[in-house]
């Protein structure tokens, strides 16, 4: 009665979400094949009812999307942001999460903080700090004799501004495992004759491998996606997603837009995947 | 525990002021009137600038900052591509077209990466001024790089917009206005004045449209110089405080019948496309491009007649060029004839090099036509001087009112009243 | 612990040895681990947010545009001074903010107690990367999907027309509001996921046991435990709101922070106005962090 009907209701409710979070996906997949640049819903409709499918549909636009030269780079540029992006911030975050987890320091609480911060402000306020800080930079200052400057925007300054809002996603997976490790594997291991290098390689290490995984997968899939932060650390560089800003909205170059974004949601579904299983059902709500 | 936290960022603030406070050592501290990203200051030059004067050989790579349209490789008409042949004649890859939205913009980008990071850029009037006296722009002496030069229209040889003192600041690319556009099968009456968009009780009100920059303004301006004489205005970009009060309050009245502002032309284009706006100030590229549409958007544009603001465009070279001579080759590319005639007939607007008229005459593009030229009053003197070009309006009116106009600092300020207006 | 003996016959080698001694120093270790982080998060982040604080008191010169430094708080007298429209704007996107905060709560909460209590563990695993996957596309394509199903030709029109209604049109409050819920909502399923998922099934089980029936179990002690859950999911709705200027662009003719912001940084090269502008959602998400850190959101991240 009342049981049965909120078990309908919840399961009716979830289904509505999904739908809602579904339903654009499925329209950027079908305009992913529509033939004509017209991006009316209502022509794409008329256009099945007067020539079929055959003439409405097509992959004309992936091919266009494969020789586009612009499309090609911005995609390898993104990867490689990405990848050193994550590396950076695996370095960081684990380091951070062992820190905090290990010892006693002054300070202590406020790197839980600090490290949440660059994702919990506005992505303009990290993008406006960081390029008003990277123009100082290339402007260069001068220590003693020396006159010393950061490099000019590009690859490296787009991977400064995406590790600063990775270390969280990395930190947080390692030390909500790292807590639910807790010392006794450890404290057993060093008690058998282990020092505290065997320690780590055989057993701190191979506990920690999934969680570092997972976060390192989100941090990959924060980086690729960014848009607001890059746009201030690109300077002439496109990412992915910059180009998409450039030409989601021209007339040419929006049956592309939506050729890449299906592309995306295919490469997606394997990482995504991976991280939930590797994370496993309990450590896959602790995401950041 | 939240005072070790307030400390610990107290400290850091304090050693960041102090870095702050001594790494400003590449500004002069006169008074700390210092660009944000100025480049290591040079001696301001007593004998004038260093005038370029000679091309060397190419870097192999160029990054541009340019209107919508100006650097074109075929991928939008692929008959309109004058990208790929200036790379094969010069071995000199474009590599970066960065499209700006309006001038402020452009000056912005010109000072990322301590004005090395765009090699040349497309400025109109209300940017060249401010970009030639920050010392940003390098000054070339025309006639000894660009042969090209002595067969330009002689209003767009030496016009005060690049030439200060008689130093020449880049080459001009070409003129045109902003136009009154409108979706024909909305607005079946052919508009011919400005008061359709600043008509209170217009019947196409949540449809109507405008420029999103402070610039702007200046139309509301120009309307007024004609609907309301006793404000006297002349120049619409240097206004007292009642000129420019009385512009702001049309606009806020504006704003009760705008639907979207656009901001960038694909947003223009995109907002006729799907009907949100019927009605509005374009750039002629999204005439051309709209109706290139498939299918075609019905648009129609007209110069109204109050007249209406416009642009001349130069190709500048930064002074902190990476790339000097790939820019001064692209500079001598643009106003070659085959490349203007292109320019003009995809953008829409009045060559330069009047030479590309007697291309476009007899061998018009898709988008040209014979007649082309004459219908952009390419040599028309008159009706260039009628055009207010956009130009950074100032404190210093420029005739007998003295200093009393409204700067552009105001204007930004107003715009975003404006915009709020409800 | 006691270290290692090592007058015992137990091989030292350089590793093991240089293991030993750097676990009898761990201060050593703990400078070694957070020197990295902390350069890279205080020194190079915190700081340029500090400089952005500072630059704030600086102002634009209009005649030469450029950055005078002398420092005032005139930027800030003008942002909340009433007759400017900066407070309205403020407060208009604040409200946007908690709407959308209001939403995504409630759709994701049926999902998310599916998913932890209800669901068999396969099927949790499939909606967790369904949940997920959407993240992956660009947030760009999300939001122009909802340009092409808002407009006046598109998808919801043509759906509503069959039962002779339209939709809200692509300008305005309500299309903004329904496509920031659309774009954040798997920021907030997770949280909450995470939080109801930590819920001790022997709770629920006492509950009932002690005479609770579904309704009052919910409410007294699902929701509760959730709460964390759905006011860490609540820090991304509302700080990502604030922040945005790009749907705002797009869906509107209104103006929000966000792209007042851009539009003075970006365009105007104003930086002191803009950082000074900026501050504002900076300032109301370190309050809402700090509210969030005391009912505990920090744990359910």
């Amino acid at each position: 009665m009342g049981g049965r009907m909120s078990r309908i209701g919840l399961r009716v409710a979830s289904g509505l979400t999904l739908a809602f979070l579904y339903i654009p996906i499925v329209i950027v997949v079908i305009y992913a094949f529509n033939d004509s640049k017209n991006q009316s819903w209502v022509r794409l409709i008329d256009s099945i009812g007067a020539h079929g499918f055959g003439e409405t549909f097509s992959l004309h636009w992936f091919e266009v999307a494969l020789n586009n030269d612009q499309v090609r780079e911005s995609f390898f540029l993104s990867l490689q942001a990405a990848v050193g992006a994550t590396l950076v911030a695996l370095v960081l975050g684990s380091a951070a999460a062992f820190a905090v987890h290990r010892h006693r320091f002054f300070g202590r609480d406020a790197i839980s903080f600090i490290v949440v911060l660059p994702i919990a402000l506005p992505g303009i306020v990290t993008g406006m700090a960081l390029n008003a800080a990277m123009n100082a930079g290339i402007r260069g200052f001068d220590v003693g004799p020396l006159h010393l400057t950061s490099p000019q925007f590009g690859i490296f300054t787009i991977i400064v501004g995406h590790a600063t809002f990775c270390v969280v996603v990395v930190y947080n997976n390692v030390v909500a495992r790292l807590r639910r490790l807790g010392y006794t594997l450890e404290e057993a291991s060093m008690d058998l004759g282990a020092d505290s290098w065997q320690t780590f390689r055989r057993i701190t290490f191979p506990s920690l491998a999934t969680a570092v995984v997972a976060g390192a997968l989100l941090a990959f899939a924060l980086s690729f996606d960014e848009i607001i932060v890059t746009t201030f650390t690109a300077g002439t560089e496109q990412t992915l997603p910059i180009w998409i800003f450039a030409n989601f909205r021209l007339p040419n170059a929006r049956p592309i837009v939506n050729v890449v974004a299906l592309v995306m949601i295919l490469l997606s579904v394997f990482p995504v995947y991976l991280s939930a299983r590797l994370a496993g059902a309990e450590s896959a709500g602790s995401i950041r | 525990m939240h005072n070790r936290k307030l400390a610990a960022l107290a400290a850091t603030a304090a050693i960041v002021a102090a870095a702050c406070g001594s790494g400003a050592t590449n500004a002069p501290s006169t008074g700390g009137t210092v660009p944000p990203t100025a480049p290591p200051s040079e001696p301001v030059a007593t004998a004038g600038p260093k005038i370029i004067d000679a091309i060397g050989p190419g870097e192999g790579e160029l990054n541009l900052i340019v209107w919508p349209g100006y650097a074109e490789s075929g991928a939008n008409v692929p008959e309109y591509d004058w990208v790929h042949p200036f790379e094969t004649k010069t071995g000199c890859k474009v590599k970066t077209v960065k499209e700006a939205g309006s001038s402020d913009e452009m000056v912005t980008l010109m000072r990322q990466g301590g004005g090395s990071l765009y090699d040349g850029l497309s400025a109109s009037g209300d940017a060249t001024v401010r970009l030639i006296k920050e010392g940003r722009i390098a000054a070339v002496d025309v006639e000894k790089l660009f042969p090209e030069w002595k067969n330009l229209w002689s209003g767009m040889q030496s016009p005060i917009h690049n030439t200060i003192d008689g130093i020449h600041y880049g080459v001009s690319h070409g003129w045109g206005a902003n136009l009154l556009m409108w979706n024909t099968t909305v607005v079946t009456t052919a508009p011919d004045s400005w008061s359709v968009v600043f008509d209170k009780n217009s019947p196409y009100a949540g449809k109507v449209t405008a420029y999103d920059y402070a610039i702007y303004i200046a139309d509301a301006a120009l309307y007024l110089a004609t609907a309301k004489p006793d404000l006297g205005i002349t120049d619409p970009y240097e206004l007292t405080q009642a000129q420019f009060d009385a512009a702001v309050a049309l606009l806020k009245d504006q704003r009760k019948i705008i639907g979207k502002y656009w901001g960038t032309y694909g947003d223009n284009i995109t907002d006729y496309e799907n009907g949100t706006s019927v009605l509005g100030t374009t750039w002629p590229y999204q005439i051309g491009a709209l109706k290139a549409e498939d299918p075609p958007i019905p648009v129609e544009a007209v110069l109204p007649k109050e007249g209406a603001t416009g642009w001349a465009d130069t190709w500048m070279m930064s002074a902190e060029a990476a790339h000097p001579n790939c820019m001064l080759m692209w500079m001598d590319w643009m106003i070659q004839p085959s490349t203007q005639q292109q320019v003009v007939e995809y953008f829409g607007e009045a060559p330069a090099n009047l030479k590309a008229c007697d291309l476009i005459d007899s061998k018009p593009g898709p988008y040209g036509y014979a007649g082309f030229c004459t219908d952009q009053h390419a040599a028309d003197d008159a009706y260039a001087a009628a055009i207010k070009f956009w130009k950074t309006p100032l404190a210093d009116c420029g005739d007998t009112r003295g200093t009393t106009c409204i700067d552009f600092s105001e204007w930004i300020k107003a715009w975003d009243e404006i915009k709020a207006a409800t | 612990m006691t270290a290692i003996d090592s007058s015992h016959a137990i091989p030292t080698s350089l590793l093991r040895r240089a293991s030993a001694a750097l676990y009898r120093r761990p201060r050593l270790v703990l400078g070694a681990l957070l020197a990295p982080p902390v350069l890279w998060l205080v020194v190079i982040y915190l700081g340029s947010l500090v400089l952005l604080l500072v630059s704030s008191l600086w102002r634009l010169d209009p005649i030469t545009t450029v950055i005078v430094r002398e420092p005032s708080l005139r930027n800030f007298a003008e942002l909340f001074s009433f007759d400017k429209p900066y407070l309205g704007i403020a407060a208009h996107t604040a409200a946007i903010a908690a709407i959308v905060t209001l939403v995504d709560s409630a759709l994701a909460f049926p999902l998310a107690f599916f998913m932890a209590r209800v669901a068999s563990p396969r099927t949790r695993g499939i909606l967790f990367i369904a949940i997920t996957v959407p993240l992956w596309i660009s947030y760009l394509v999300r939001v122009y999907s909802w340009r092409i199903i808002l407009s006046d030709d598109g998808f919801l029109n043509w759906i509503l027309g069959f039962v002779g209604l339209t939709g809200p049109g692509s300008l305005g409050d309500l299309p903004i509001a329904l496509v920031f819920s659309y774009i954040w909502l798997p920021y907030m399923i997770l949280p909450v996921y995470a939080g109801l998922e930590r819920i001790p099934q022997s709770l629920l089980e006492a509950s009932s046991d002690l005479g609770g029936h579904a309704w009052m179990t919910f409410r007294r002690i699902i929701l509760p435990l959730a709460f964390p859950g759905i006011v860490a999911g609540s820090i991304f709705t509302f700080s990502l709101t604030l922040g945005d200027y790009i749907t705002p662009t797009i869906f509107s003719g209104d103006q929000f922070i966000g792209n007042v912001v851009f539009g003075h940084v970006g365009v105007s090269g104003n930086l002191p106005f803009a950082a000074a502008y900026a501050t504002v959602p900076v300032l109301i998400m370190a309050a809402y962090l700090l509210i969030a850190r005391r009912l505990g959101a920090f744990e359910a991240l």
